[in-house]
């Protein structure tokens, strides 16, 4: 896949429009690799001038600090920074709220100042500047799809809406969750949790939450989050329905009916 | 005989304000304890948020219905004390209907909006009492409620009832006394429910009435002077604290951490020693403390939350973790750090010298703390503006930082940020590969 990485940008003196900020999830886990290529091919196909940061790219921190482990945060933290303003970066965008929320919200004060954009909010940009267009039909029309929203992305940074209208773009029946928008259940992952076992109780979240998207009856699960989405594969698998619900990135929904 | 009653009014009425302001002393001593936070700025939005919030209870009206009935006690509650003004002055002269003469028709009209009022406060409370002990609302149920906090709310309902149930008698009894024109009772039109309620007396003497009449009378404003010492005992502490507390709300978007620039001083001398200048000199000696294990170690605004919590458990309710089992309740995070505080207080008023015992860790549990996602859920769900995940991540700092007390899954996380920089065992090198997988 055609992706520069910002050092070999930098060697022919080329300066992208924006960042793509991968994020880990995004770089290593199999699932969320196919939401990078899915908005990086947007991207190409957008003709947006874009750059990666590939190795020079480090954990933003985030699940240390959640977890308690500040001194890690910050050397992650650290090293990033100086690495962003080193390029002299000004605008990122990422596919990962998580990310989104460190870069945007947490290194300002320790230095980084950047326009930090999530993915879902630039793809919403993208279509209503009509520099995405989308095949007339495809295989969404008419389907009923439920969105789930991230902690990060929803109450954490107030964005609801965004990844709707890109859903809107799609001519999807969109239905609701039982929890959504500010009331959003939580898909487990967050403050760590995504890399321990569940302390010890009736049931897991992302079970509670899957049972909520069954009773929507909605064939497709849209999320804006690469560990929401690592705990919707589990949760739906554990619920026996992989079969029943299709899990989607927004951006895997918008590549798949992209016009060239 | 009024003399008598007026020097008792007097002296129960200063007792009451003396014992409350003593109160109220203490628990701003308790709340100080915390560490410094400055939370001066932006005062023009602090107002609106405190305009909005406490004043305005927005956040209520995610359930219209209870938010309504909340509304109706608590406008009552404030509304009906301008009576409140009558009856002090009443009980200070020796008068009866102090302001009746001068308002005319404007009084009746008053009168019958306090006893409206009154009624529908009445029946807000009653709608209450069934919600918590029939319906068993969920949130209710909650282990941490049991004991002392269900006895409070209880109290609390039951306190208002019969205010207001003394406050309609006592209109019902003087209009009998009115009627029967027994001297000293000033002349004025029915009242819209006591007047209902006097139908009920017919036929009672003017002696029992009048005995019926002043017992109401005291009892109300005895019972309000309780129930104002009660407040700084009780979770109905948040009719005051709601102010406050939104006003120093925090103004930081929902998703960022409180920083440690200590931390960050240590990173940036370790990893660009030529930024040292950029950091002030600290005093090597004094104590360093990562994250907080008790109530003096969190910031005083966490402590004012404390105080200001209502245990309505909107917070436990929305916590996924709380939802699915765990054993994480934020409300009984609250309710920790303050029963927490006030032990502490108690502590260092008997002996200020010796190091208070125990910590806030003794009561919040690893497992509790470990269970939260950080989903803001609890946040977004408190009416008073309260963070219980502030607390929780400052907690969470001490057991990692201070005692490293970490499971092992997360160790191995922090030992691959450390060695890969990244949560996996993927070498960092390989960073862009996904563009050919």
């Amino acid at each position: 896949m055609n992706v520069k990485l910002m050092s070999e940008m930098m060697a022919t003196g080329e300066n992208p429009e924006v960042l793509f900020w991968v994020g880990c999830a995004g770089s290593f886990d199999q699932r969320v690799q196919r939401i990078t290529k899915a908005f990086a091919e947007i991207l190409n196909k957008v003709g947006v001038s874009f750059a990666i940061l590939g190795p020079e790219e480090v954990c933003t921190g985030d699940p240390a600090r959640r977890a308690g482990n500040e001194m890690v945060f910050q050397m992650m933290a650290n090293m990033n920074i100086q690495v962003l303003n080193g390029y002299g970066i000004k605008k990122i965008v990422t596919t990962c709220p998580h990310c989104f929320n460190t870069l945007k919200n947490e290194y300002p004060e320790l230095g980084g100042n950047y326009e930090v954009v999530h993915h879902a909010t630039y793809l919403q940009e993208l279509i209503d500047a009509g520099r995405i267009r989308l095949e007339e039909g495809g295989s969404m029309k008419g389907k009923k799809i439920t969105f789930h929203d991230s902690c990060y992305l929803g109450r954490a940074n107030n964005i609801y809406e965004a990844p709707r209208q890109v859903l809107q773009a799609l001519d999807a029946d969109l239905v609701e969750m039982k929890s959504c928008r500010t009331n959003g259940l939580c898909c487990g992952a967050g403050g760590a949790q995504v890399f321990k076992e569940d302390e010890p109780g009736q049931t897991r979240i992302n079970i509670a939450r899957t049972e909520e998207a069954i009773a929507t009856g909605a064939s497709v699960v849209a999320a804006a989050c690469p560990f929401c989405m690592i705990m919707w594969e589990d949760g739906v698998k554990q619920k026996g329905v992989e079969n029943e619900i299709e899990l989607k990135d927004i951006a895997e929904l918008i590549a798949e009916r992209i016009k060239e | 005989m009024h003399i008598i009653q007026q020097v008792i009014f007097v002296l129960v009425a200063a007792a009451a304000i003396y014992f409350f302001t003593k109160q109220v002393i203490r628990i701003r001593k308790n709340i100080l304890l915390g560490r410094d936070e400055d939370l001066s700025d932006n005062k023009e939005q602090r107002w609106k948020n405190m305009f909005i919030f406490a004043l305005g209870q927005k956040k209520m009206f995610t359930n219209p219905l209870v938010a309504f009935l909340h509304l109706i006690v608590y406008v009552g509650f404030i509304i009906i004390n301008i009576e409140m003004l009558e009856i002090v002055l009443d009980g200070l002269l020796g008068q009866h209907r102090l302001f009746a003469p001068f308002l005319g028709d404007c009084y009746t009209w008053l009168i019958n909006s306090f006893e409206i009022l009154a009624f529908l406060v009445l029946a807000a409370c009653v709608v209450f009492l069934f919600r918590r002990h029939v319906v068993k609302v969920n949130r209710f149920t909650k282990p941490e409620l049991e004991g002392a906090p269900t006895r409070d709310a209880a109290i609390i309902l039951f306190t208002e009832i019969v205010l207001m149930s003394l406050f309609l008698f006592m209109n019902a009894a003087d209009r009998l006394l009115q009627d029967a024109g027994v001297e000293h009772y000033t002349s004025t039109a029915p009242f819209i429910i006591s007047s209902h309620i006097a139908s009920w007396l017919n036929g009672t003497s003017p002696n029992a009435l009048m005995l019926m009449e002043r017992a109401a009378w005291w009892l109300h404003i005895i019972g309000i002077f309780a129930f104002l010492n009660y407040l700084p005992f009780s979770k109905h502490l948040h009719i005051v604290m709601a102010f406050p507390n939104s006003f120093y709300a925090s103004l930081r978007p929902v998703g960022q951490m409180e920083n440690m620039p200590i931390v960050q001083k240590e990173v940036v001398l370790m990893l660009q020693p030529e930024r040292a200048n950029e950091f002030p000199e600290t005093d090597p000696n004094a104590p360093i403390k990562f994250g907080a294990k008790d109530v003096q170690d969190l910031s005083w605004k966490n402590l004012m939350d404390a105080y200001s919590c209502s245990e309505c458990g909107r917070c436990t309710a929305a916590c996924p973790a709380n939802q699915t089992g765990k054993k994480l309740s934020p409300r009984k995070v609250m309710m920790d750090t303050r029963d927490r505080l006030e032990e502490v207080g108690l502590l260092l008023e008997k002996n200020a010298e010796v190091p208070v015992e125990g910590n806030l860790l003794d009561r919040i549990s690893v497992e509790e703390l470990r269970a939260c996602t950080t989903c803001n859920a609890c946040v977004q769900a408190c009416p008073l503006n309260i963070s219980p995940l502030d607390i929780i991540l400052q907690l969470r700092r001490s057991l990692v930082m201070e005692d490293s007390n970490v499971p092992n899954e997360w160790a191995m996380m922090f030992g691959n940020l450390e060695n890969n920089q990244g949560p996996w065992k993927f070498s960092n090198e390989d960073r862009a590969n996904w563009r050919n997988a």
